[in-house]
């Protein structure tokens, strides 16, 4: 009984039961289905224009009327929020793909080579690696101008290394293992054994990656932002909406708190989303819970 | 008076019951073997004992170690007790030993956590007992990782860990299974030589009969958490009075039948007429760098493989024997063309496997195929049958269709014992002898001439073994494959093997037919490999003969 559960094959529907069960999957989930929902609602409605500045209702705090409160333009800081969840949410999903997209193929090419070419892509790996995240994503931005898009780019390129680098390491240990040896034995060429053998057994460490990139990308979208170098106003965004909340931290705290909060719940989510998706899939764990 | 004493011990775990009332008694200076199949609740017997049982686990009956109740007593009276006055030695050395700690830390943790001594006196007490089981301070200094280490040496510093301390009983749960059969006499002379001079009870696990026989006074055999017999070891075996101890004996000396086939009887290795040959070996040498001494300068090259040739006829059964690490994988390797030799050549079918790319080795992969050891390891758990069955198909000139794929898996898995529903299964749901299967059903798919199998069978319990080796002397007899064979294990080389060539460092060092080679060993790594080889038959003969 126990053991028909850990099938790879039960379907997806005792999955998803199993995945339910999992409580940091549950918190995750719920969090992050929160904010893309947030994110979704912001185009059709917010309560309140946030291109509209009303300098008569500036800095007022949390009430009925603007729950969250209003900024030093008198914009409403919820809808503000809502309107940030956008750019939050969509430099995710584009910047772990460019990491996934280019990373794991480099890092699947090193490992099945490996010898100099591996060492070769590996150190150039590091040395993609040994920038600072912000820094390189900085750097990007002012080669090729502030905004939504580049930034989202830059942050993808710093996930490069990290991809080709999990996906490398996951490739290695798979690669001495016998039924990769059976399949060379058989004739299979390297290519087809990585997308045959390789890819299905190490893309349960690329997801989780995959997640914890997510919250990563979301951090530095903000970091940008607030550096100016993110999405450009009047486009409201998390980070640049920390960054005008800044100098006046002591008259108007809900300016800086709830953007944070934001920040801090949706990062929180995708973490939790994925320490849930790993605990799901490592057999090892599924008995703890 | 015993020392250790199980009594009506059930358990279950999770409500599914592992142990059936097992009785055991274990008494100071008596080697006690525990013999069953796998999943028979032989490791469970000693975890109780350990009391190191997982969650959800539910005793009852007794066990009694030294007057202490070992299912009642605290958490911290068993801390004291473990490692202390009961030792345990487990199955992998590889694993049981922490690889970021030296030899001399790991055996001094234990021995100042118990007895509180100093670091200095800790220290000194490892290095006599590292001393004692044969790790020398001068060869061996305490600073050793275990990585340092050969797989017999970690074993002997975990046994000196679970003796450090003179432990009352020891138990012993597989401690040689995963030595070559040199290495596993040495070690299990070890233990017998620590039992009489401390005065140890041990108790023995293992699922090979032989060397229980060789080394426990008393036996009990276990079947699906039930004693199915014990009592004195000459005795229970030589009566075989229970039906499962005599299907065990005799699984344990199965010699399969085989069908001699015509172009075997046919070859004779030394005059082989060179144009006949299906394999043809000649100075094949394979070298492993040497360990990087500086950033321009390595160290001398390791001689896997040095220099050998050998030839095989069509139909021939060879075995390939030797010590773990003499070379005999990687010269598999190379005869499967998965590893390029230094120098020498490969002549398959009088085609030069030498330097082919991958392309061009297609027709002759066709013609060989390989059966690993791990019948775990050796499938992509994320497969069905059906794909994992097909996958040499694809060197095939045309490439079957689905429907003719099916019907050419089905009939493989006909040929190996299994049926047609099986093939959209996953391999975890077969147990090890029916995965070996698949893996046969694998290499058997193109009709190979030559199949390459290393250690196919000394991952199953002795009775699958059997069925396996008489699965492989079937299709010898059938299909008029020849099969290469490596193993370290000489009964499996004397079932069903013609010739044998004995691998010794890298080079090989005998050939003949394989009852001459097994029972007039001329070279001196034979001698030593049949001398070492546990034998049931001798075991039972020796144990009749102490006893008058």
């Amino acid at each position: 009984m126990s053991a028909r559960a850990q099938t790879p094959n039960d379907g997806m529907a005792s999955w998803i039961g199993k995945a339910f069960a999992n409580r940091s999957f549950l918190t995750g989930f719920l969090i992050t289905l929160l904010v893309a929902v947030v994110a979704l609602t912001s185009f059709l409605w917010t309560p309140y224009d946030v291109t509209k500045l009303i300098i008569a209702d500036k800095t007022q705090a949390p009430s009925l009327t603007h729950w969250f409160g209003t900024d030093h333009f008198g914009r409403d800081i919820l809808s503000m929020i809502m309107v940030g969840a956008r750019n939050s949410i969509a430099v995710a999903p584009v910047a772990v793909g460019i990491g996934m997209g280019i990373g794991v193929p480099l890092g699947m090419f090193a490992a099945a080579r490996g010898g100099m070419v591996d060492e070769a892509l590996m150190r150039l790996n590091d040395l993609v690696f040994a920038f600072p995240a912000l820094l390189s994503a900085i750097m990007i931005t002012a080669i090729f101008g502030p905004g939504a898009v580049n930034a989202i780019i830059a942050i993808g390129i710093f996930n490069i290394p990290v991809f080709a680098r999990v996906g490398r390491a996951g490739a290695l240990s798979i690669w001495p293992r016998e039924y990769i040896l059976a399949a060379r034995a058989a004739g299979k060429s390297k290519t087809q054994i990585t997308v045959e053998h390789i890819l299905p057994n190490i893309a349960n460490q690329l997801l989780v990656q995959g997640t914890i990139q997510f919250a990563l990308g979301i951090l530095a979208e903000a970091g940008l932002s607030y550096l100016g170098l993110g999405a450009q106003p009047p486009m409201p965004s998390w980070g640049r909406m920390l960054f005008d909340a800044q100098t006046r931290m002591v008259v108007a705290p809900w300016m800086a708190l709830f953007p944070g909060m934001a920040i801090v719940v949706t990062v929180l989510g995708l973490n939790l989303l994925g320490d849930g998706i790993a605990d799901i899939l490592d057999p090892k764990s599924r008995r703890q819970r | 008076m015993s020392l250790l004493e199980v009594e009506n011990l059930s358990l279950s775990i999770d409500e599914t019951p592992i142990l059936k009332s097992v009785e055991l008694s274990v008494a100071p200076g008596e080697v006690i073997g525990l013999v069953g199949e796998s999943g028979s609740g032989k490791s469970m017997t000693a975890l109780t004992v350990m009391r190191l049982l997982p969650h959800l686990s539910r005793t009852s009956g007794r066990v009694t170690f030294d007057g202490i109740d070992i299912l009642a007593a605290t958490e911290d009276q068993m801390c004291a007790l473990r490692g202390d006055d009961i030792g345990m030695v487990f199955q992998e050395p590889m694993t049981a030993l922490n690889p970021v700690k030296t030899i001399g830390e790991q055996v001094a943790e234990g021995i100042r956590w118990h007895t509180r001594a100093g670091r200095a006196e800790a220290e000194e007490r490892a290095r006599r007992i590292l001393d004692r089981v044969g790790l020398p301070e001068a060869k061996f200094p305490l600073s050793r990782y275990p990585h340092e280490l050969s797989g017999g040496q970690r074993q002997r510093v975990v046994i000196a860990i679970a003796c450090a301390l003179k432990p009352k009983l020891l138990i012993a749960d597989e401690p040689t299974t995963a030595l070559d059969v040199v290495l596993q006499a040495q070690v299990l002379d070890l233990l017998r030589d620590l039992v009489a001079e401390n005065h140890m009870g041990l108790l023995l696990i293992s699922h090979d009969l032989a060397v229980v026989t060789e080394m426990a006074d008393r036996i009990t055999i276990l079947r699906h958490g039930q004693v199915m017999e014990a009592g004195d070891t000459a005795r229970v075996l030589s009566e075989q009075v229970h039906p499962y101890t005599r299907q065990l004996t005799q699984a344990s000396m199965h010699v399969p039948e085989r069908r001699p086939n015509a172009a075997a009887h046919h070859a004779s290795s030394t005059g082989a007429d060179k144009q006949g040959a299906l394999l043809q070996v000649e100075k094949l040498t394979r070298l492993y760098p040497g360990r990087r001494l500086s950033l321009l300068r390595r160290g001398e090259p390791t001689r896997a493989v040095d220099d050998v040739s050998f030839s095989m006829m069509p139909g021939q059964s060879v075995a390939l024997v030797g010590r773990s690490g003499c070379g005999k994988s990687t010269l598999a390797r190379m005869v499967l063309a998965l590893d390029k030799p230094s120098s020498g050549s490969i002549h398959f079918r009088g085609e030069d496997l030498t330097g082919k790319s991958e392309a061009d080795l297609k027709p002759a992969r066709r013609n060989m195929q390989v059966v690993f050891q791990d019948p775990y390891g050796s499938f992509d758990p994320r497969q069905k049958v059906e794909r994992l069955v097909a996958e040499p198909l694809h060197v095939l000139d045309k490439v079957p269709t689905r429907r003719e794929r099916r019907e050419m898996v089905a009939h493989a898995l006909h040929e190996v014992g299994l049926a047609e529903p099986d093939m959209d299964k996953y391999p975890h749901e077969f147990s090890g002898g029916q995965r070996q299967r698949l893996s046969i059903a694998r290499a058997i798919i193109t009709r190979p001439k030559l199949v390459v199998a290393d250690e196919p069978v000394s991952a199953l319990d002795v009775s699958i073994r059997a069925q396996i080796l008489d699965l492989f002397a079937e299709l010898n007899g059938k299909l008029g494959v020849a099969y290469l064979f490596i193993t370290h294990d000489l009964t499996v080389a004397r079932a069903i093997t013609d010739e044998v060539m004995v691998m010794h460092e890298g080079r090989i060092v005998e050939r003949g037919k394989t009852g001459e080679v097994l029972d007039h060993p001329q070279s001196e790594a034979a001698q030593a490999l049949v001398a070492a080889a546990p034998d049931l038959h001798r075991a039972i003969a020796r144990r009749m003969q102490e006893q008058g």
